[in-house]
Formats: structure tokens, sequence, C-alpha cells
């Protein structure tokens, strides 16, 4: 029999890079593939090739041995392929049915809408797929995890047998991720076939029958778990040895550099979201916030880099009080920010790399004398972090918007690490990056950390927490549950306190300080 | 030494400053109750009464005039308005806020109303009838930009394509008869609409700018031409189209109140009613407008799932220049009768504020539309009054309260999402 899927000699140039280059995959009936690869190796391009987003320069697609073009989505649709894409394609403001439906609606005569038979589809898949999707809810309610078994129920709702997803994983927590990973089998198990996207070497472990992994956008090799081990994939990927653990000296502390005291901070519909929050953070440490996505962590970092007024409390860098200052004021004082939504708070899409690069310098010298930009030392300064950083990318006039999801973090990375700082808010700093690039950033905010900048990562990787923090804080419903050293607790205690478990050693800690509180 | 009990009370001042939002629309309306207490009673004498009258000739059923009290209905509305800002302030309405803003609005109106027409008696139903007819041109307008801006496209052109509609029905109106000017203008709309996809859409000109260029060429070619051909005597007969004559629904415009208030006009308003209720269900219902709304929302989203983006958003404009001509032939066909320069005097723009106002929904659009015709209303009253306040003034009233309510002291109303940004579809 056939394989389900053929790609033969895919190639895709866009100005000044090679993104595909004569690619061959190929993909069984019923079997899960991973796609591993570093940075801009080009598995999206690959991906919206074969979900006709975009034209191939060279190559053919064969679906059960038969040659077929697919040259728009629709085309994609009607042969039994749907993706999931790397930024979700969902509208918040429809409810999961509408979103389902949408393109594929089903009708009354009169082109009226038949929401309820759609709903009952979406019941039924939802029920033989595990999936806990309510039709009704509004999708911008739903968490993130949910928000991806939509995507899941829009594929399934057009019969697709050939599954894409871009990256699923990187917005997911560890149950989520869990979860997921049964989705997955299930559908395997039903005849679906599935290419899976990651760049986590565990997952690719847990999950794939089989390995495909790209570099440059050529295909450098093909593995099953078996036989490969996460050392090995990596070596793969980037094409040298990497230290999948960071090594890290301990560091010694020095003067306070941030002070958070009794922070509140109230949403849009004036829900308190940050719920007292006090802690302190010294040059020389690492403090790792953990905690699951949408507990507070989000807006605490926009408090701290002066996005979001706190409704009350205080915050001091380095002895000033900033809890009402500008963003730029809190630059100015040494405090970097590496933000959770890189295009919507990172960066500039529709500017150039060197552009964004200046994006908070611009106006000091040498990059400005005033009033006029300094062009050349503007350009100077992106070729030397474009090089020192490895952004792969054609050239720093190429316009943000065009690099590949990790190569945009790297911009954001190269600018805030780029000048001198004294502390650093770091939100998922390596999300979306191959095992390459996180290498390279954990050990360049561990250096940071050396050097006496204090850090404040947050983060959702509990991996990545353990490995980097000296403290490790709990945010848990807008609170600060507790603050450990990084060495008196396990990823399985971390895990229960974030699902609001309160371990007993703390349980006393914890009353006593909201004794005080009622006192004072 | 601080106390437990001093630190209660400063709790307590934090908490009420802290709520200080809360605090202001409530304070605001005490001072809306003084101000009819204190300056609006002041000059009323105690048996005054107030006559608000119902009827309008041709109802079957007659019933009795409102008589009562100046002050007595005074006192009421300052009494209510007091009673509202107390609640604002002890509890809060929430999210109930604006349209609590809007009531007390709608009460201070009611308040000069009845102040106005002291000693003497307004016509309570023509004064509504008015409005309605009024609101026309301003929810059609409404409408047509919920058209364009739904798919994403920011037009702010209606102003154009309106006074042109105006131009093209009355002169075509002239020649070949009412109908057929009202073909011309939706055809002329529609024109100007394909002009607003052709440069927004395919040339990506900010859709400012082209909506502003549609604009200034209507009103500019239209006055030139009204000018140079229909100022002419001998050529007066090309303006003379006249318009539409009311027709009375029967049953409905028999209903006492409500009948000559809402079932006895022209074309114009009977098409409004169904262009509210035509659009709010092919919007929220059908095929076609959940495609067309998930282009102005999300049209990467849409186009990965087969939605032909540019299609829709082509659609999208002609049929939004379609309404807003025909929207504006109601200024010569159905109320003056000929064309007159600028006869449009802003609507399409108050169109645009009723649309936002109505939170980009047909029936939104249709409330705020009868707010602003209200407003229109209460001038030519007032000034029939020969009340002493500046009719100009009193007009501003729901305007300033829509400016008010648009900046968001209370709730933000949301546009969708990716209005007024090209797409660029990537495939290269
Ligand atoms: N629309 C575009 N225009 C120009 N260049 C592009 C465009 N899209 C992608 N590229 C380039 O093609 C290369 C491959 O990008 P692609 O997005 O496929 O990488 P990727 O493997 O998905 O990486 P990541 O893991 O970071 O998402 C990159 O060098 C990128 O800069
Ligand atoms: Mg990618």
């Amino acid at each position: 029999m056939p394989p389900i899927l053929e790609l033969k000699g895919i190639t895709k140039r866009f100005p000044g890079v090679l993104a595909n280059d004569h690619i061959d995959i190929k993909l069984e009936k019923g079997e899960i593939l991973a796609l591993l690869g570093e940075n801009g190796a080009g598995k999206t391009t690959l991906m919206n090739i074969l979900y006709g987003l975009y034209k191939p320069d060279e190559g053919e697609i064969f679906i059960n041995g038969a040659k077929v073009e697919i040259s728009s989505p629709i085309d994609a649709i009607r042969s039994g392929i749907g993706m999931v894409h790397q930024h979700f394609m969902l509208i918040p403001v429809f409810t999961v049915t509408e979103n389902v439906m949408l393109g594929e609606e089903y009708t009354r005569p009169g082109g009226f809408l038949d929401r309820n038979k759609a709903a009952d589809r979406i019941r039924e898949l939802s029920e033989t797929y595990k999936l806990n999707v309510n039709p009704d809810d509004l999708v911008e309610n739903l968490p993130v995890g949910l928000q991806q078994r939509v995507e899941i129920i829009k594929l399934l709702f057009r019969n697709a047998d050939i599954l894409i997803m871009d990256e699923p994983t990187a917005v997911l927590t560890p149950q989520e991720v869990d979860e997921l990973f049964n989705i997955l089998k299930k559908l395997v198990e039903k005849g679906k076939s599935i290419i899976f996207i990651t760049h986590k070497l565990r997952e690719v472990m847990e999950c794939a029958d089989r390995i495909e992994v790209i570099r440059s956008g050529k295909v450098v090799g093909a593995t099953t778990p078996a036989e490969a081990s996460p050392e090995k994939l990596a070596t793969m990927m980037v094409g040298r040895e990497v230290d999948l653990i960071t090594d890290k000296k301990p560091g010694d502390l020095r003067e306070t550099v941030l002070t958070v005291d009794k922070l509140c901070v109230r949403d849009f519909h004036s829900h308190v979201v940050v719920d007292d929050v006090t802690f302190e953070l010294h040059g020389g440490e690492i403090l790792g916030i953990a905690g699951v996505q949408g507990n507070g962590q989000t807006e605490l970092v926009r408090a701290l880099t002066g996005l979001k007024t706190p409704f009350s409390g205080k915050i001091i860098i380095s002895e000033k009080d900033v809890s009402r200052s500008s963003p730029r004021r809190i630059t100015e004082l040494g405090s970097a920010h590496i933000p959770e939504d890189r295009q919507k708070d990172g960066l500039i899409l529709a500017s150039s790399i060197a552009e964004n690069l200046v994006l908070n310098t611009y106006f000091h010298r040498p990059f400005s004398n005033g009033i006029i930009l300094e062009r050349l030392a503007i350009d100077e300064n992106a070729n030397e972090l474009v090089r020192k950083f490895d952004i792969r990318t054609p050239g720093i006039k190429t316009l943000v918007h065009s690099l590949s999801g990790g190569n945009q973090q790297k911009v954001i990375i190269a600018r805030e690490f780029s000048r001198p700082i004294k502390l650093l808010i770091a939100s998922q700093p390596t999300r979306g990056l191959d095992v390459g690039s996180i290498e390279y950033i954990h050990s360049r905010i561990i250096e940071k950390r050396d050097e006496g900048c204090a850090v404040l990562l947050v983060s959702t990787e509990l991996d990545e927490i353990m490995q980097l923090s000296d403290r490790i804080a709990v945010m848990f419903r807008g609170k600060i549950i507790t603050i450990v050293k990084a060495n008196a607790v396990t990823k399985e205690e971390l895990g229960l306190i974030m699902a609001g478990v309160t371990p007993t050693i703390n349980k006393k800690k914890i009353e006593n300080t909201q004794a005080r509180e009622i006192i004072t | 030494m601080e106390t437990p009990m001093q630190n209660e009370k400063i709790k307590i001042i934090l908490n009420y400053l802290s709520n200080y939002r809360q605090h202001i629309p409530g304070v605001f309306f005490i001072l809306v109750a003084l101000f009819i207490k204190l300056v609006l009673t002041k000059s009323i004498e105690p048996e005054a009464l107030t006559t608000f009258s119902t009827n309008i000739n041709h109802t079957a059923i007659q019933i009795p005039n409102w008589v009562f009290n100046t002050r007595f209905a005074l006192d009421l509305i300052a009494g209510l308005c007091a009673g509202l800002g107390l609640y604002q302030i002890i509890r809060g309405f929430k999210k109930g806020i604006s349209s609590i803003i809007g009531a007390i609005g709608g009460l201070v109106v009611l308040g000069f109303l009845v102040w106005g027409a002291s000693g003497t008696s307004i016509s309570f139903t023509g004064m509504l009838a008015v409005m309605v007819i009024r609101s026309v041109p301003i929810t059609i307008g409404a409408l047509a930009g919920i058209l364009s801006e739904r798919a994403g496209i920011v037009n702010i052109a209606i102003e154009g394509m309106m006074i042109a509609g105006a131009f093209a029905g009355a002169v075509i109106g002239s020649i070949l008869g009412l109908w057929a000017g009202i073909l011309a203008a939706i055809l002329i709309g529609a024109l100007l609409g394909l002009v607003h996809a052709v440069l927004s859409i395919k040339y990506k000109v900010d859709q400012i700018i082209s909506g502003t260029m549609i604009n200034i060429f209507s009103t500019g070619l239209t006055s030139y031409l009204f000018i140079k051909f229909l100022q002419d005597s001998q050529n007066q007969w090309l303006n003379e189209s006249g318009f539409f004559k009311p027709y009375a629904i029967p049953l409905l415009s028999k209903i006492p109140v409500i009948g000559p208030i809402f079932f006895d006009h022209n074309l114009f308003i009977y098409a409004m009613y169904f262009l509210v209720i035509l659009l709010s269900i092919a919007l929220f219902k059908t095929k076609w407008g959940l495609r067309h709304r998930s282009v102005g929302e999300h049209p990467k989203a849409a186009d990965t799932l087969g939605v032909n983006v540019f299609r829709t958003r082509y659609l999208a404009c002609v049929l939004s220049g379609m309404v807003a001509g025909f929207g504006g032939a109601y200024f010569s066909l159905g109320s003056v009768g000929r064309f007159e320069q600028t006869m449009t005097a802003g609507r399409g723009f108050i169109a645009l504020a009723a649309m936002i106002f109505g939170n980009w929904n047909p029936l939104g659009a249709l409330q705020a539309g009868m707010l602003f015709g209200f407003a229109e209303s209460l001038t030519t009253k007032l000034s029939l009054l020969q009340f002493p306040i500046p009719a100009e003034v009193l007009l501003m009233l729901p305007y300033i309260i829509t400016m008010v309510v648009l900046a968001g002291v209370v709730g933000r109303s949301r546009g969708p999402a990716a209005d007024g940004i090209p797409y660029e579809k990537e495939s290269l």
C-alpha cells in the first residue's frame, strides 16, 4: 500500500533564503511522525506548502499514491489535510461552534446556519476523542489548552485524515501536554495520521512513531524513538554536540535590586489578578516564578515593566519607586524585559531587524545624535548582534515579520542582552526555541546572573525553572503561595504546589504570615 | 502608634477613594438632580400645568392628553436622578451603567420638555414621529458602516456616498421617476463602494485616506454640478423629483400613539425597518454573515478555512455603498423633493458615531439613530416653543452623552478586531 502522504523534492525559496531544499518525506497511515529541526530549519514553511498557503518552487505531493495539486487551503481540506497552526487561527468573539463550522457551514434551506446540528456533531466528536469541548463556549473564554482542542475539532469536523500540528505543545502546561498526547493516541487508533512539529525532545521520545530531522531546509536524517536518545537527536538537529543540562555555580548575592511590596493588580473587569504579592530580588540571583499559565504571572510582569499600572502596592527598582513609572523610565533604570508574547509586546513585526534591535536605545548615542538616527551605527550594531546571537536571516534589513518564530525570539534576546542591565525580567524566554538556542540562552541568563544582574524568570516550563533558579516562587490564583530554595524541592512537589495543593511543611509559615497581616 | 481602629478607618477611606470611578457618575447624577430641582423648578409657578398631547389627526381611537402639574413632574424627575445617583454611589450599577447614563440623559431632556411646555402643550406623538423620520439617514448610514466594518474595511466615505446618492436620486428621479431615482442612488453608491474597495483592498491605500478622498470628491462634484447646471432656471426640471408620499400601514397605523409614531411614513422609513431586520438576520443567522464577520475579525483564520477574504471584502464594500447611496436618496426623494448643496450636512459622520454607539449591531444602530433623530426633533420643537435656551445648545446634549459613553468612562464598545487592517495573503 502506498503511504498516505508523500512529499517529493519540495523546494521553496524566499528572497535570500532557501527555506526548503528538495525535501522528501513519507507519512504512513496511522503513525505519528515527528518533524524536528532547529529554528528556521524550514518546518513551518514545509507544512504551509502542504496546506496550500505557500506555493512550492519545485516538488510534488502524493496522497495515497495519487499526485495532487494543492494551491489553496480549500484544496488541502478537500484532500483530507488539516493543520493546527503555530499561532492559533481562532476567532475569539465567536463560539466554538461558529469557529468550527466556518467555511464548512451546516445550513438549512435559504443559507440559514444550523447551529444545533453543528453543535451536535461537535459534541459527538468531542465524545469520541475525549476532547471535552463545549460547543457553546466563547473561544476567548477558553484556556489555551482547550483552544487547541477546538483547533483539532476543526480538522476532525472536516474529516481530515492527515493532521499537521505545528508546535502544538509550545503554549501548553505539562498536564495539558499529557492530555494532548492521549488525544493524539486516540486519533491514531481511529486511523488518522499525524505530523507533529516540536522542539522538545522529551515529547518526541514519548509520542512519535518515527522522527525526521530537518536542518537548513534539508532532511538530514530519520530515526525512531527506540534507536534515538535526546542527546543524539539534539546533535542531529543542531549539527554539533549540545549540553542539555546547563551547569551552574552557586551565585553570590549582592544588594537588593527589586523590591515588590504588597502589589495588587486588577484586570480590565476589576478582578484582582495579582493579589498582595511581596518579594525581594537581589543582584546575582535568579528567582524563578513557577505556576500554571494564567495565575497572574502575566499581569505581575506587566506591572513590573510599567505596561500596566498596579492597583496598589509598591515596586522599587534600585531604590527608586517605579510603581507608576513609564516603561521607558524603567528600562532606563537598567531593567530588561523579554515579553511573553513576542509578536505583540516584543517586536515591531513590520520593521527591520536592525530597527528592532535598537527599539529601547535608539534615542541614545551612538544610535542618534539628538534628532537624527545614525543609520551606520544602527546597522553596525545589527550586524554584530546577528552574528553574536546567531539570528538566521538573509540580512539585517529583513523585516522581522518574515523570520521564523525562534529567530524572532533571538532578536529580542539580542536587544535586551546587549545593553548594560541590572535587572532582567524574562517571561517564557525560550518558548518555541530549539535545543541549541535554549542552551545558548540559558547560559547567557546564568552569565548575566554571575555578572551581578538580578533575574526574574517566569516560566511554565518546570524543567527550565528547576535548572536555572536559585529560589523558586510559586504563583497560584494571583498569590505567591510560597518561595523556596531551588535545591529544597523536587519537581513533583513543585507540580503539586502549582496545582494549588499547599504542602504541609509550608502551611504553618503561610498561616503565620496571614495572621501577621491581619494584625498590622 | 497606629491602632487597629485607625487602620480600619484609613482602609475605609482608601477603599472609598479607590472606588472613585464608581462615584464620579453617581455624583454627576446628583448634580443633575440638583440642577433640575434648584434651577428649573425655580421659574415655575406652583400651579402651572404642562400638557403633552398624544393625538395626531387620523387615529381612530383617541386617547386623552396627558396633563400634569409642572412642578410635581420636575420634582419627580429630580428625585429619580438623585435616587439613581445615590444607588450608584452606594452599590454601583456595574455593567448596566451605560444604560443608566442614557436614562439620566433621557430624564434631563424630559425635564427640559416639561419645563419648556409649562403653561402650554406639546405634541408628544408628533415629536416622536419626527424623531423616527430624522433617524432614517443616520440609521441607514450606520447600517452601511456596519456592512463594511464587519468585514474589516473602515468606511468613512458614507457621507460622500450619501450626498452622491441624494444627487443621483434627485436628477434621475426628475427625469425617469422616483423609483428610477432610487435605483440610480443605489448604483452610484455601489460604484463609490467599489472605488473604495479597489483602493483599499487591491492597492492597500490607507482606508481613512481613501474614504476621505471619496468624501471630498463627492461633495465637490455634486456642488459643482449643482451650481453649474441645476441652478440655471432652464434646468429646473432636472431638479424637481418630488418625494415619496407617506403611506399609513393599515391596522398598525391605527394603534394609538404607536401608530402615528412608527407606521405612518414614507418608503424610506419602512425600508429602514426592513434593512435593520434583514441585516440582523443576515449577519448573525446565515452562512454569509458568519463568513462576513470572520473576515472582519481574523481574516487569516478565515482564509485558512477556505473563505475568500478578498471577495468577501469587495462585496462588503459594494453592499455598504449601495445602502449608503439609498440612505442618501432619503434627503432628496424622501424628504425635500429636490437636491440642495451639502444637504447631508454631516449625517454620514453622525451615522458612524451611531454605528459605534450601537456596537456594530443593526439593532443598536437603530437605537442610536433614534437618539440622534430625537435630538433633531427636539431642536425643531423647542425653537417652536420659543424656548429661552438656544436650541443649538440643547442639541448638543445627546452628542455629549454619546461622547461621554464613547470615551469609555464606562465599558468600551468593541469593534471588529481586524477593522481597517489590509489583508496580505502570504502566498509567494
Ligand atoms: N514569508 C516569508 N518571507 C521570507 N522568508 C521567510 C518567510 N517565511 C519563512 N521565511 C524564512 O524561511 C526560513 C524557514 O522558516 P520556517 O518558519 O519554516 O522555520 P521553522 O523551522 O518553522 O522555525 P521555528 O522552529 O523557529 O518556527 C527562515 O529562514 C525564515 O526566515
Ligand atoms: Mg515554525
